[in-house]
């Protein structure tokens, strides 16, 4: 399996990553490089075998699924302090480019 | 008395307790010692009154009483754990500057014990990396972004992502430092620095406040000189964070410094006979042989086992990171926090230039995979066939440990290699985690111990993985062997 450098533009477009040309070249010849170490992978029989996505699924003995807390609110405002490091605030808003005209 | 760097933390956190020195004075004389070896370009962010001021909260403690275990201790922080004391950027231009409200579960806890913070330890950006040579922001005492350096050999890497927290700690900089371990980024560059580091149980420690690179597969652990050391610390950053970290082990916090001392009469060994193939290193061979024949010594069995998937573990592991990357990154978008893009056009344009100037090459890359294979029509036949695979690996240990107490091998194929020789073959370093990778991916313990030179007189690490929950026998194990030998208290000459 190899990418083109049509496969690149598509997925950079999904990551959200503007790449410059010679950025998408040098991209696609090291995740073709990648890839070839992947093959091994995917000749292997799994045919049966229950995906592991998360070590504490039943991995460790007597622990549970992943778990969610109550859903009540637990923390105080912190408004300012979680806006201290935004790019563009104003009046306690986050400001992004015009989207709905 | 020994110089104040040179002693342990276990005996530094005792002549603290006996008040035989002050907080204060320990804080100033690692402060000294950051500034004059600048040159290794450990530390991100350092703030002296910050510091001193949490050194001065513990002399207090400790002369009212009912100071913590590790009252007036220094310890950094990788820059991978948000602190509020400090800027927290993971390495990342996208981050740079970036000061949290609030502070990491692991630094929090370790506070609580009494540490003082020295500052903050370089790592690779977002933690992926194994020479810490792509970190984007620059080093306390540097005007550009720069590689971490091996206090052995400053040509040579200290290994990564957690390079900056290993080369303090074998440079003498700091008695300890955290570190975080996603495919082996606290053992590999404790065996490149020859230092002591461990890696818990995935869940153990609380990942709440680390900036996520991988979730299923990110752990804290300590990196300190020696096994008693990293117990001390492990006892203090470990333990249930249930309302906070949904993956968090609901499993109370233990004194691992209990057990150090077991005897190892009767011990088996596992030793997988894929960790031995043509991959390693004679010098590195001929050193773990050495230790291997140290625990013969000690009334340990050495028991031949399997790991047949040990080579399948790197697409796994590099198939399932990435996947997992892409979505932890997608956060930053510019709008939030982090770097924005000086100039744009509409919201989408921000974004995509927000990313591509805030991230470095090899995130980009980790992004691009993950996003792939995750996307429609390759799902099945990389992400999920990685996490069946994922799936066998974990089974294969526990085969293992049918037969074995703990298994044994080599950390990394070579010791520490030259700055720059990996940099632009990203595939063969990713070869090179090779023996770290499995025990990640199936979130058991594992560690790195001291255990002999090789090449050009570098370290090589013992590595050592356990079943699930079973850190203080990894630590007992450890402790036993640094009883035997000295490795581990070696100083790199100048330091």
């Amino acid at each position: 399996m190899s990418l083109n450098p049509d496969d690149i533009s598509r997925i950079a477009n999904l990551a959200r990553l503007a790449l410059a040309p010679e950025e998408s070249a040098r991209m696609r010849e090291r995740i073709n490089g990648f890839f070839a170490i992947v093959e091994q992978m995917r000749a292997v029989d799994t045919a049966g075998i229950e995906p592991l996505a998360h070590p504490s699924m039943g991995a460790v003995a007597g622990q549970a699924a992943l778990r969610l807390r109550d859903d009540v609110a637990s923390e105080p405002n912190q408004r300012e302090a979680n806006q201290q490091s935004a790019p563009a605030v104003e009046r306690g808003l986050f400001l992004v480019p015009k989207v709905i005209e | 008395m020994s110089e104040l760097h040179q002693l342990s933390l276990t005996d530094l956190a005792q002549q603290l307790r006996g008040k035989k020195i002050s907080a204060t004075e320990t804080a100033q004389h690692f402060l000294g010692r950051m500034r004059a070896h600048q040159d290794l370009a450990a530390f991100l962010a350092v703030d002296e009154e910050a510091t001193l001021a949490q050194a001065r909260a513990a002399d207090a403690a400790l002369a009212a009483g009912g100071a913590g275990p590790l009252a007036g201790v220094p310890i950094a922080h990788k820059d991978i754990f948000v602190t509020k004391d400090f800027p927290s950027t993971a390495g990342s231009k996208m981050l740079a500057g970036y000061r949290s409200p609030f502070d990491a579960t692991v630094v929090r806890r370790l506070a609580e014990a009494g540490t003082v913070t020295l500052g903050k330890l370089s790592c690779d950006e977002f933690a992926m990396g194994s020479a810490n040579e792509s970190v984007a922001v620059p080093a306390v005492g540097h005007g550009a972004p720069a590689p971490v350096r091996n206090p052995w050999d400053r040509s040579r890497t200290p290994g990564g992502s957690s390079g900056g927290s290993a080369a303090a700690v074998a440079a003498r900089l700091a008695p300890a430092a955290s570190g975080t371990d996603t495919g082996g980024s606290i053992r590999q560059p404790a065996a490149f620095c020859g230092i002591t580091g461990i890696k818990p149980t995935y869940g153990r420690a609380s990942r709440y406040g680390m900036i996520a690179y991988a979730s299923s597969l990110d752990q804290a652990g300590p990196m300190a000189r020696s096994a008693q050391d990293c117990a001390l610390l492990l006892s203090a950053l470990c333990g249930p964070d249930l309302d906070r970290d949904s993956t968090s082990l609901d499993v109370p916090a233990e004194d691992f410094s209990r057990s150090l001392n077991d005897r190892l009469d009767g011990l088996r060994i596992g030793i997988p006979k894929e960790f031995f193939g043509a991959g390693l290193a004679d010098d590195v061979r001929t050193a773990i042989d050495a230790a291997l024949k140290e625990y013969e010594k000690l009334g340990a069995r050495l028991v031949e086992i399997s790991l047949p998937r040990t080579e399948l573990a790197i697409p796994v592991y590099y198939i399932i990171a990435p996947a997992e990357a892409s979505s932890n990154l997608s956060r930053f978008d510019g709008v939030k926090f982090g770097h924005r893009a000086g100039q744009y056009g509409d919201l989408l344009d921000m974004y995509k230039r927000t990313r591509a100037e805030g991230f470095g090459d090899e995130v980009k890359r980790r992004i691009m995979v993950g996003t792939y294979v995750l996307s429609h029509g390759y799902y099945d036949a990389y992400y999920l066939q990685a996490q069946k695979i994922r799936r066998m690996i974990a089974d294969d240990f526990q085969q293992a440990f049918k037969n074995c107490d703990v298994v044994a091998g080599p950390v990394a194929p070579t010791v520490a290699w030259q700055l720059g020789d990996k940099a632009e073959d990203p595939v063969a370093a990713y070869l090179a985690d090779i023996y770290t990778l499995s025990a990640s991916l199936a979130g058991l313990p594992g560690m790195s111990v001291p255990c002999g030179f090789g090449a050009n007189d570098m370290p090589v690490g013992l590595q050592l993985i356990g079943n699930y929950l079973q850190e203080g026998k990894l630590l007992n194990v450890a402790h036993r062997l640094q009883q035997a030998t000295d490795f581990h208290l070696r100083t790199p000459e100048g330091y």
